[in-house]
């Protein structure tokens, strides 16, 4: 990354940033989110950005903002947020050969970078266009994401402070958790692991340590491998 | 540290969460983009459970604030809770939008609060 050809901006960049503009209007209120959550748990705004910008993956920040306010012990924070980021390894695995011929230092760059969105703009974009400058679109929108990921949360600590309790802005956490989920249950074996994965977990809300959603999480991811064998 | 909200002190605890949590989150990111020649694919035995992780995850994570198990069925908690999040279940399945699933879910939390059941 050591160059910017063209005029302001590269075309292949610039493409990156069109694409992923409608899905703003999904992060913005997600990253909103993420800022209310942490103030509301007591985390700083330190802390709060600092949270976004090392971890910078949404719903494992607010599973350990949730279990860092309800204090969860530390090995059970870092184990439900391992386990909510372990689907990235698919997104790396997915995006890797389209990288390989990068240099060792922009690989690893790029990979900070990793998210659900710009994973599915820049693969669906690689597929259907091979003369794209590969780091570029994805620079574009991972990039994107990722500046409007820290505005929001740094607007989302400073309302969040001045909104009244009574309000349930945290509420949003479960919407924002919701819309991601219904489109992620797609056939018989995701939606077993959805049902049993959040039923389990409620049943298990009650269990020390908060384990209660690694716990629901393992029998949902079981519950999935079941059905898809009991199915074929 | 300078807590920029309040009187909140920062906590050790929280940095050492973050920087771990940080930490492990970009070897998940980085792993096969930095071993791709040697290892090109994810084994089938690790892709299986994988596929899973999104519901499984996202259901746990969701549930459990809409609904609270006592010990007993009087102590089950049903309230508003439940039926924003139905609602707004509803929305995210016919639109897949998440700022449309959180504004009507919102919405529906607070006229059940504070108009419906006040």
């Amino acid at each position: 990354m050591t160059r910017m050809d063209g005029d302001v901006l590269h075309e292949d960049l610039a493409a990156g940033v069109r694409d992923v503009t409608p899905l703003m209007l999904g992060i913005v209120p997600f990253a909103l989110v993420a800022g209310i959550a942490a103030v509301d748990a007591g985390l700083t705004l330190a802390e709060a950005v600092g949270l976004s910008v090392i971890v910078f993956a949404g719903a494992s920040q607010l599973a350990a903002i949730d279990l860092l306010g309800s204090n969860a012990p530390l090995a059970v924070v870092i184990g439900t947020a391992a386990v909510i980021n372990l689907r990235m390894m698919m997104y790396s695995a997915s995006i890797a050969p389209y990288f390989a011929d990068y240099a060792r230092r922009t690989r690893a760059g790029l990979a900070y970078l990793l998210t659900d969105q710009a994973y599915a703009l820049s693969i669906a974009e690689y597929e259907r266009n091979d003369g794209r400058s590969r780091w570029r679109y994805y620079l574009g929108a991972a990039a994107s994401l990722w500046i409007v990921w820290q505005i929001g949360t740094v607007v989302g600590v400073v309302v969040g402070a001045g909104v009244p309790d009574a309000w349930g802005l945290t509420f949003a956490v479960p919407l924002v958790f919701l819309a991601l989920l219904v489109p992620a249950m797609k056939d018989r074996p995701t939606t077993a692991a959805g049902i049993v994965g959040g039923a389990v977990a409620v049943v298990a809300a009650g269990l020390p340590l908060n384990l209660g959603l690694l716990v629901g999480a393992v029998c949902g991811i079981a519950a999935g491998m079941a059905t898809e064998v009991t199915a074929s | 540290m300078t807590g920029g909200i309040g009187t909140v002190v920062s906590d050790p605890r929280v940095w050492a969460a973050i920087l771990v949590i940080g930490a492990l989150t970009y070897g998940i990111r980085l792993s096969f983009i930095h071993l791709f020649g040697r290892i090109d694919e994810v084994p089938a035995r690790v892709r299986r459970p994988l596929r899973y992780v999104p519901p499984a995850v996202l259901a746990a994570l969701v549930l459990p604030d809409l609904v609270t198990v006592g010990p007993s069925l009087a102590g089950t908690v049903v309230d508003e809770r439940l039926l924003a999040g139905v609602v707004a279940g509803a929305v995210a399945w016919r639109t897949e939008n998440v700022f449309a699933t959180i504004a009507v879910g919102m919405g529906a939390l607070w006229l059940l609060r504070f108009v419906v059941l006040a």
